[in-house]
This record gives C-alpha cells, structure tokens and sequence, in this order.
C-alpha cells in the first residue's frame, strides 16, 4: 500500500516536472506536429480495422437478437450507434492505443533514459520531461479524440457495409435506426471520455518509461507494467465517468 | 576551475564517495582514474548536477553549484559538455541535428551560422561526410568523436568525459585521447576525463586524481603516476602483467 502510495506521489511529482514552460516554443511546436503525425499515422489504420469490424460484429449481433416481429427494423441501427458511440469505441479503442500508443511511448523514452539519452538533455541545461514529455501528452489530446471521430465513423460504416452485404434489416432501416434519438451529448460523453483516457495513456506510459533504472530487461517490464496500469486506470475511470455522466 | 569540497554521496546505507577533496584545472585535462565500482561516475555526476550528493560543496569559479538556484544552475550548464560512456546521441536524429541541437535549444543563430558550426566541430573531430548519417550508422569511434563534436558544439568552459575510450582498440583510444588534449588547450577548457585506460593515464593526465573505495587516495600528474610510493595506486596501476614487466624496467 505505501509503494502504491510512493508512486502516485511520484507520478504528480514527474507532471509537475512535465507541465513547465519550454525552454524554446518553437522547437515545442515542431515536436508536437512531429508527436501529432506520428501518433495519428501509426494508429489510423489498426483503428480503421478493428472499429469497421467491430461494427460489423455489432450489426450481426443485435439483428439477431432482435428477430422478433415486434420490435421495429430501425432497432438495430440505433442499437450499433448507441453502443459504438457511447462505449465501445471510447473505451475498446483507448485500450486498443494503450497497447499501440502506450507501448510506444514507454518503449521510446525507456531507451533514452538507459541510454543516458536524458542525462545528456539534462546536462544540457533541457529539462527532460517537458521537453520529451509535455509534447506528446498534448498531442494524444489532440489527435486521440480525432482518432475516436474516424473509429466512430468507420464502426458505423462497417455496420452499413454488413448489412448491405447480408440483408440481416434493409439499409434504410439501418440508417433510420442510425439517425433516430440522436443527442449530441452523447457524443460530447464520448469524447470526454476519450480526453481523459488519452491523458491517461500518454502520461502514465511515459512516467513508466521516464523512471527506468536499470537496462533493457528493465524497459520490457516498464512497458507491460505501463500497460497494466493504464488499462485499469481507463477501466475504473470509465465507470467513474458514467456514473457522473449519465 | 571546479573543486569539489568534502563530497560525500550516499545511497542507501552505502557511502560511495567519502569525503572527496580534489580540484580540476583550467586549460587542462583532468583524469579521475580508479577500479571499477570506485565512485567516479557518480563523482562525475555529481560535478554535472545528475546525481545531488548529501554533503559538501562543488565550487565553478567560486560558486557553489550545489546552491545555485534553477535560473544559474541552467545557465552553468550552458557553459558544459558531456561525451558520455555510451555517447547518448539521439538515435532518431542524424549527427548534424545531434550536434546542432544544443546549438537550437542555447542560442538564437540562424540556421546558416549553425550549419557553419556544425561543419567546423565535426571537421575539427576529424568527422567528415556524415552529416546526414544517423548514429546507427557510424562506427564506436566515430559516434565518440561525434559525441565530442556536440559536447564542443557551443564552445562550453567545462567539459566533461565518462570513460571515453571504453569499447574502443587501443589505436582509436589513442587518437580520442590526442582528440580531447587538443581540444582542452585549444579551447582553454577544464576538461575531466573518467578513465581507467592506462594509456590516457601517462599520456594525457595533468592532473590525475586516484579514488579508491570512493576515497580520494592520491592526487598527482603522469609524470608522478608511475613512480608514486600509494600502495593502492600501485595495485590499480600495476594490475596487468604488461604494466607489472614495465615497473621491472623502470
């Protein structure tokens, strides 16, 4: 209990570190396009296979759940919607970049420190965290919930395109059912949702990788542990933030 | 000129530096020579601000660097260069961005006047055509002259070198040692040099300084090295049969 304590007082103790000014904007915002391209590039295309199959899976599902001449056609595509937009790709895709992001981060910055990488930028009069630290954490707000919108979308284009292709409820249906009861503030939940989860992600990945000490059996360890601990915070976080919610 | 005053470092329970006096001289190179698991890179990371010890003083011209506040800590550090055991270049930049990033990040040049700097640090370590090759690429002795080339890159006052010759032949040892004793006077640097290559021992030292168990045990220069009466210098120097044939001929 008290190590837990240790490191969550050690983790604010490196935010703070992290959130202070640049020493130079310039190279800051270089860095962070450089983060941005970087994240978004790596990501889109895992992400576009795992939301489109996703929501084919989804379509299949609830379509044959509802079989039933009672419930109404449209069902099924408000349904997919509710559950793509609400939960599964906020929270399925945040821990998908764990894993992708998260590994990354981890994995980078751990080789910097084991390779005296950050003794040498702090030598140098930088302050390591922010310079390495603060660009990426910023990005992952940008550019994660960017990536959510383009999961959503192709979620719901995969749906389309499965019930196009296997006639499971007629296409108008299925856009109907899309279409019907939307509330914009479930889409504000969601990316809420995704905001916070993507400070979790970039921060806590890179606290591991930051406090590395020792050699690369070392950056293995962080890696899976930063991954661990980043998926249960998002979990926990995920019912905290329902509860609120909704 | 750095002196160290009365530095004790602990970690934990273990005292690994003890009370250690000794002083590095302007305009020369300074060797901090000892075993493995001495003390000296935690010396060194002690003189660089890495590691903070818990008792004594570092003093640059004077100043206490272990009171400077954050603004003058950062301004010290602009005036040191650091060749690091493992060179710590950055393995995603080619070595002109490794060499002009302290140039980025510590002055307001244009792009122009730092390519132009870049060229002369790589051409005075002997480096050419690999401006735009990555760290990967290059061979242990290149990376090290590269590391050399970003450590002088902004012209510092202090420089500082962890084991530079470790993973090296004999031959490139040699001309990394030629490298930094030219540099030094060249310069007019303080320069430390963390070693136990006996070769950079009698060739380069102008001052050495002997830990021991995390002790300063001797303090003298090359010519006084070899024929010092400190029975734990003598063991550390005279380790290797071939220095042991060498003390017979003496």
């Amino acid at each position: 209990m008290i190590r837990i304590l240790e490191l969550i007082g050690e983790y604010f103790l490196f935010l703070k570190m992290v959130f202070s000014r640049p020493e130079k904007w310039s190279i800051f915002l270089k860095k962070l396009i450089d983060e941005m391209k970087a994240m978004g590039v790596d990501s889109l295309l895992i992400i576009a296979i795992v939301s489109a199959t996703m929501g084919s899976v989804i379509t299949i599902q609830t379509a044959l759940q509802i079989e039933n001449s009672w419930v109404p056609a449209w069902t099924v595509g408000f349904t997919v919607r509710t559950s793509v937009v609400m939960e599964l790709c906020p929270t399925i895709i945040s821990l998908l970049l764990v894993g992708n992001l998260g590994s990354r981060i981890t994995s980078e910055i751990g080789s910097m420190r084991v390779t005296e990488q950050i003794d040498a930028l702090e030598v140098m009069g930088i302050n390591p965290a922010s310079y390495l630290v603060m660009p990426k954490i910023i990005a992952s707000l940008i550019v994660n919930p960017l990536l959510i919108i383009i999961s959503i979308a192709f979620a719901l284009s995969g749906g389309y395109l499965t019930v196009w292709l296997t006639g499971v409820v007629t296409s108008y249906d299925f856009v109907d059912g899309l279409t019907s009861f939307f509330r914009i503030y479930d889409l504000y939940y969601a990316l809420t949702k995704t905001f916070i989860f993507a400070f979790v992600i970039s921060s806590c990945s890179s606290f591991y990788g930051y406090r590395i000490d020792g050699g690369a059996l070392e950056l293995g360890k962080a890696s899976t542990n930063s991954i661990v601990v980043a998926s249960f915070i998002i979990l926990m976080l995920n019912l905290i933030i329902t509860q609120i919610m909704l | 000129m750095i002196e160290m005053k009365q530095i004790s470092k602990f970690f934990g329970d273990r005292e690994v530096l003890r009370s250690v006096d000794t002083s590095f001289e302007q305009g020369k190179v300074n060797l901090v020579i000892g075993r493995s698991g001495s003390g000296k890179t935690v010396l060194m990371k002690s003189l660089v601000g890495l590691i903070t010890p818990e008792q004594g003083q570092i003093l640059y011209s004077g100043h206490n660097f272990l009171t400077m506040s954050a603004k003058e800590t950062q301004a010290l550090r602009a005036e040191m260069g650091m060749v690091f055991q493992g060179s710590a270049l950055f393995d995603s930049s080619t070595i002109q961005e490794n060499i002009m990033f302290p140039l980025d990040m510590q002055t307001n040049q244009s792009h122009e006047e730092k390519v132009e700097r870049v060229n002369f640090c790589l051409k005075r370590v002997d480096l050419y055509n690999c401006n735009n090759l990555y760290p990967s690429e290059l061979s242990g002795g290149m990376r090290k002259r590269a590391a050399i080339a970003r450590a002088i890159a902004c012209n510092p006052k202090y420089l500082f070198c962890d084991e530079p010759n470790s993973g090296l032949d004999p031959k490139t040892s040699i001309i990394i040692d030629e490298l930094i004793y030219e540099i030094t006077h060249e310069f007019n640097m303080t320069t430390v040099v963390n070693t136990h290559d006996l070769n950079s021992v009698i060739t380069i030292g102008e001052t050495i300084s002997y830990i021991y168990e995390g002790s300063l045990a001797w303090r003298g220069n090359k010519d006084e090295v070899l024929i010092s009466e400190n029975q734990q210098l003598n063991e550390f120097i005279y380790a290797q049969p071939l220095t042991q044939k060498i003390k017979d001929l003496i």
